[in-house]
């Protein structure tokens, strides 16, 4: 749902990074996403083709989405397991005291254009 | 999801890019490397609103929910219920229409419609373009009514000065465990429509538990809107609040 709000703030950042860097024209647009961050690609993409529509500068720029996957720490035993398998709770030793290390990213990795 | 109309407010740019068709035909592909946190951007413009909303003396209170669950009824309430010397408006953020803006404006209450043209959620900048148009500098406390949702709107920092969340009885005590963001951010939760408890299967104690589960710092007020219970206790903790950050320097 909150995919279009996101989808103009990389909008917002890939203008300034365009203007640092004296480019015309976009070509693409890569972004890692983690794997709970509770962004859905396919939306995200939808909102993107909708959204570069509306302005010349965004026409011909795609949008890549590189997916992190989610881990989470224990600190019970120290280990390390899949968030979207095992949630909050350790599989390792049933620990509640977790916490996660990656998979909530929402972040543009690179811009390309000329 | 709608694509209404155009958009009240978003940040448009686009008249400062050059576009130059005949350059990028000879230029090779560049590769930036960017390494940026998309919500970085909207973190760093609510601490600039938070800071210059503080600077006038302005208490910026934004309240979230799920569509239906009585925010609007809730601030009418509110706004009875405040101190003769407190100053108040309110901005209405909806996707569509200006219902909720012409019940308050009904009840004496200035108010302005904000509509976010298809988003689910209000961020600091159109925050920020709100405040403005409401002309905040006028008052002590302005109400931000956010879009009906408990998913994205608790994503987008507001710069408000106190988050307000509110769970109503026949959404069921489960829902802090269903939408973790949403309570994490509230430092304070209304349990909404509590007159209704006993027709719903909703435990009060289970409710609480769920929430402290999340944020142990949340204030948790059972409020019925519509009878008035427990409303005194929630409008005394919010004037204790808008007291206690004028107060501090440190923000």
């Amino acid at each position: 749902m909150h995919e279009l709000g996101i989808v103009f703030h990389i909008q917002d950042i890939a203008r300034e990074v365009a203007q640092e860097n004296e480019l015309t024209q976009l070509q693409e647009v890569v972004l890692e996403l983690g794997e709970v961050s509770g962004v859905i690609p396919s939306y995200l993409t939808d909102c993107w083709k909708w959204a570069c529509k509306k302005e010349n500068f965004f026409e011909d720029c795609g949008l890549s989405v590189e997916e992190i996957p989610a881990r989470t720490h224990c600190d019970g035993c120290g280990r390390e397991y899949g968030t979207v398998s095992h949630g909050k709770i350790c599989p390792h030793c049933g620990s509640k005291n977790t916490w996660l290390l990656t998979g909530n990213e929402v972040s543009i990795k690179e811009i390309s254009g000329s | 999801m709608l694509f209404g109309t155009t958009p009240f407010v978003f940040l448009d740019l686009s008249n400062e890019i050059y576009l130059d068709k005949e350059r990028h035909n000879v230029d090779p592909i560049k590769v930036i490397e960017v390494k940026q946190d998309v919500l970085g951007q909207n973190d760093k413009r609510a601490e600039e609103v938070r800071r210059q909303l503080k600077a006038d003396g302005t208490f910026l209170l934004n309240i979230m929910s799920s569509p239906g669950s009585g925010k609007t009824t809730t601030l009418l309430g509110t706004a009875k219920r405040l101190p003769p010397d407190v100053h108040m408006a309110v901005m209405e953020a909806d996707i569509d229409s200006t219902v909720d803006a012409a019940a308050m404006a009904e009840a004496g209450i200035d108010t302005i419609q904000v509509h976010t043209g298809g988003m689910c959620h209000l961020d600091a900048a159109m925050t920020l373009q709100g405040l403005e148009e409401v002309g905040y500098k006028d008052y002590d406390l302005v109400v931000l009514e956010n879009v009906g949702n408990l998913v994205c709107p608790a994503e987008f920092d507001t710069g408000a000065s106190k988050n307000v969340a509110i769970l109503s009885v026949p959404e069921g005590d489960d829902k802090p465990l269903k939408y973790p963001l949403m309570f994490e951010v509230a430092n304070c939760v209304l349990i909404n429509k509590i007159d209704a408890a006993s027709l719903f299967d909703f435990d009060l104690a289970v409710a609480e538990k769920n929430i402290h589960m999340r944020n142990p710092d949340a204030k948790v007020f059972p409020i019925s809107a519509k009878t008035g219970e427990g409303m005194d206790a929630w409008v005394r903790w919010l004037t204790t609040e808008m007291k206690t950050w004028k107060e501090d320097d440190h923000e």
